[in-house]
């Protein structure tokens, strides 16, 4: 254990009967780090992080948060830390500031300095003006930002962000992402963020732990990760065929040198391929077999990418092995946005 | 546990039970509903049987067949004078003198009386003898109201003597009877109904404490499940177990709050009872409270266990209408459990609520004391004190899973 870390997991396991949702699990994470766990659904991140945050008890294995051990120092461990879950955390029926009244309340805080930080929360993501509002009344983004919120109220050392931007809009993801990156600066707190999303792990994450089938299959820093891709042999192409059909991208898919292929719209192919002349051989398949390329990019690999290469599939529930089209589009459709921004 | 970890159990507690209680207040329809629920029990059930005349004072003759032990008959004697003390208070018959028992068939049957009340001529024998005395009651099968009403409260009147003569006894014990006796006489009285259809008392006064009790305790054993499930679903349970607290100010914080509506609904019903339906509360209200909180106790540890093994609401709900159902109609809530088969007896006197709406009843009708009825404080006691010892670690195992 590095005398800097402030989180040091040691072969985490939980299985649940004869399933093991996480399979002996071993990092650590840096004072003031954003660390991010990378993974699919059901990959056992979400898991992961429950049992660090006291909510659920390892089958095997330890982790250390500041030193507390998780499960014999539970009461310790929770003094220090802030959980953002994926769920809303708060009551409909009471208004902002009765919700944060009665979490803080749990903490053990003097009334008056908790008096002060609500306020100050409240100001801090612009819910002043609705305080005495029910919760229930809140638009989904207005929501959110009160669970982020509500997970500082004890000041956490160290915080827990389940799939902070799940179902929120582009305009309230990037005001969570800004507020998240902001307390980091700021108040050095150390962040932990699961995530199925590239964009959040691309943007907040100093290091990230890609998770797949309850395992860390890779942990790199977001820059070095994505070296590990472009520096190999590895070539990421994007074409655009007019007169694609299903038939040429067997025949793609066919060739030894193609490691996947994946189909973003009607005209438009990535492909991720190996080998000193894949470039070569994937255009003259293309051209043997009637395709027109009307336009050719070699791209620089994203997150999604770097997934792919390392875990041979897509970021996408490891439950259902066969994604419909649609959802590939989900997954491949945002990246090239991402670059051009 | 410290004293300093005791207050902050406590202020938790406090805490979770206000929150529970803000958002019923906030909850209008929920609201609504508490009190519409009650009333709509006491009316439909109140209604269904309607009242004869109120019901008071229904002719109903004593027979005293008693041929006595030894030319002892002290037993059957004082049997009749603690029933006249008795309904000296209550007014619920009008007491006549009646030879055989066959005269008191022929004067029912006529309508000149509507019951009778015949003690055999083995009474004082059995009773000298430390077997139970049997009373039989006779009443008119054709008027099935009038009928379940003199069973329903005769039944009233012989477990209050029957009890009394109990502490007696053994207050003897001491003296002069043996153990061995002391087992037989825990009952000594008890009651043979003849000539009836089962059916329900009509009276207000008899349903009233039984649904008081049984609203009181279902609002624990299912109102709890429920709340702890549904906050489960939604996920605010996350967001009090990573506090540092004690988990047990979880479950207590919730069953004050279950509580505390409980009893804001036996009140809605003690209310609507005394002013709508013209009940009387004879004995202490002080006692009736006493025995409504004993009531949650004695549920409270069922009410986790069946938390512990809900996952959500859906099941609890679905729970809560199993358990509901036996509790309602085997409980004696609504029918006197006297007119049920003997083996649905036997179940009901497994279930706690019959001795809660019993021991209610006794109190609120009669105007018994505590000693009247120690036998039911003793079992709801007991009961609970049992479903706890069980619901401590199995909730611990719930809670760090």
């Amino acid at each position: 254990m590095a005398n800097d870390s402030i989180i040091d997991v040691q072969n985490l396991t939980k299985m649940y009967k004869n399933f093991t949702a996480v399979d002996s699990i071993s990092f650590d994470v840096k004072k003031g780090e954003i660390f991010g766990l990378l993974g699919p659904n059901g990959a056992g991140k979400s898991t992961t992080l429950r049992m660090l945050s006291t909510l659920a008890r390892p089958t095997k294995g330890t982790a250390t948060i500041g030193g507390y051990d998780i499960v014999k120092d539970d009461t310790e461990v929770r003094k220090l830390i802030g959980i953002v879950s994926e769920k809303m955390i708060m009551y409909n029926r009471l208004t902002a500031k009765e919700n944060l009244w009665f979490f803080g309340s749990l903490f053990n805080i003097p009334k008056d300095v908790l008096t002060k930080r609500i306020d100050e929360l409240l100001e801090l993501v612009q819910l002043t003006k609705w305080k005495n509002a029910q919760v229930g009344t809140f638009s989904t983004g207005m929501r959110q930002r009160m669970n982020v919120v509500r997970a500082l109220l004890n000041r956490p050392e160290v915080l827990f962000l389940d799939e902070p931007t799940l179902g929120l809009d582009p305009q309230s993801s990037v005001e969570i992402r800004e507020f998240i990156r902001k307390l980091n600066r700021e108040n050095g707190t150390t962040v932990i963020i699961t995530t199925h999303m590239m964009i959040d792990a691309d943007l907040l994450c100093d290091r990230i732990a890609i998770v797949d089938h309850g395992k860390i299959v890779a942990l790199y820093t977001s820059a070095n990760l994505k070296k590990t891709v472009s520096g190999a042999d590895t070539t990421i192409m994007k074409l655009n065929i007019p007169n694609l059909s299903s038939v040429l991208i067997e025949k793609i898919q066919a060739l030894e040198c193609a490691d996947a292929v994946t189909q973003e719209n009607q005209t438009e192919l990535k492909i991720l391929a190996h080998g000193k002349d894949s470039f070569d051989n994937i255009i003259d398949a293309i051209r043997s077999n009637g395709g027109n390329i009307s336009s050719m990019e070699n791209l620089q690999p994203s997150l999604e990418d770097v997934f792919l290469h390392i875990t041979g599939h897509q970021v996408r529930d490891s439950a259902d092995q066969k994604i419909p089209a649609e959802q590939h589009r989900r997954f491949g459709g945002g990246s090239a946005q991402r670059r051009i921004r | 546990m410290s004293n300093m970890g005791a207050k902050t159990l406590f202020s938790h507690t406090m805490r979770i039970a206000w929150k529970d209680l803000t958002e019923l207040f906030r909850n209008r329809l929920g609201l609504i509903l508490l009190i519409v629920m009650p009333l709509f029990m006491m009316v439909m059930v109140g209604f269904i049987y309607p009242s004869n005349g109120g019901g008071n004072n229904l002719p109903v003759a004593i027979v005293n067949e008693d041929s006595g032990f030894n030319n002892l008959t002290f037993p059957s004697q004082g049997f009749i004078s603690g029933l006249q003390l008795m309904n000296n208070q209550t007014h619920y018959m009008s007491f006549s003198n009646v030879t055989t028992m066959a005269e008191v068939k022929d004067l029912v049957q006529k309508g000149s009386l509507e019951g009778g009340i015949v003690i055999p001529s083995n009474f004082s024998q059995s009773i000298l003898s430390g077997q139970q005395g049997t009373v039989i009651v006779i009443t008119d099968n054709s008027n099935l109201q009038i009928s379940a009403q003199i069973n329903g409260f005769a039944q009233l009147y012989v477990e209050q003597l029957s009890t009394e003569l109990a502490q007696q006894n053994v207050q003897h014990l001491n003296s002069s009877i043996t153990s061995s006796n002391a087992l037989a006489v825990v009952n000594p009285y008890s009651i043979q109904l003849t000539g009836i259809v089962a059916g329900s008392s009509n009276y207000f006064d008899f349903i009233a404490p039984g649904i008081m009790a049984m609203t009181v305790m279902m609002s624990v054993m299912t109102g709890l499940p429920v709340a702890i499930s549904q906050e489960k679903e939604v996920g605010t349970m996350d967001g009090m177990m990573v506090a540092p607290i004690n988990r047990l100010s979880i479950i207590l914080g919730k069953t004050l709050g279950q509580t505390a509506k409980g009893l804001l609904q036996g009140v809605i019903i003690l209310v609507l009872a005394v002013g709508l339906f013209g009940v009387a509360i004879r004995g202490s209200i002080l006692l009736v409270f006493a025995l409504l909180l004993l009531g949650v106790f004695s549920f409270v540890g069922l009410g986790i266990v069946i938390t512990s093994f809900t996952k959500d609401q859906e099941t609890a709900q679905m729970l809560m209408m199993t358990l509901m159902f036996p509790m309602m109609f085997l409980s004696g809530v609504f029918f006197p459990i006297q007119t049920m088969p003997w083996y649905m007896q036997d179940i009901a006197k497994l279930m706690p609520l019959t001795y809660a709406s019993q021991a209610l009843r006794k109190v609120m009708v009669l105007g018994a004391g505590i000693s009247a009825i120690s036998t039911e404080l003793i079992v709801l006691i007991a009961f609970g004190a049992i479903m706890i010892a069980i619901a401590v670690p199995v909730f611990r195992r719930m809670m760090t899973r």
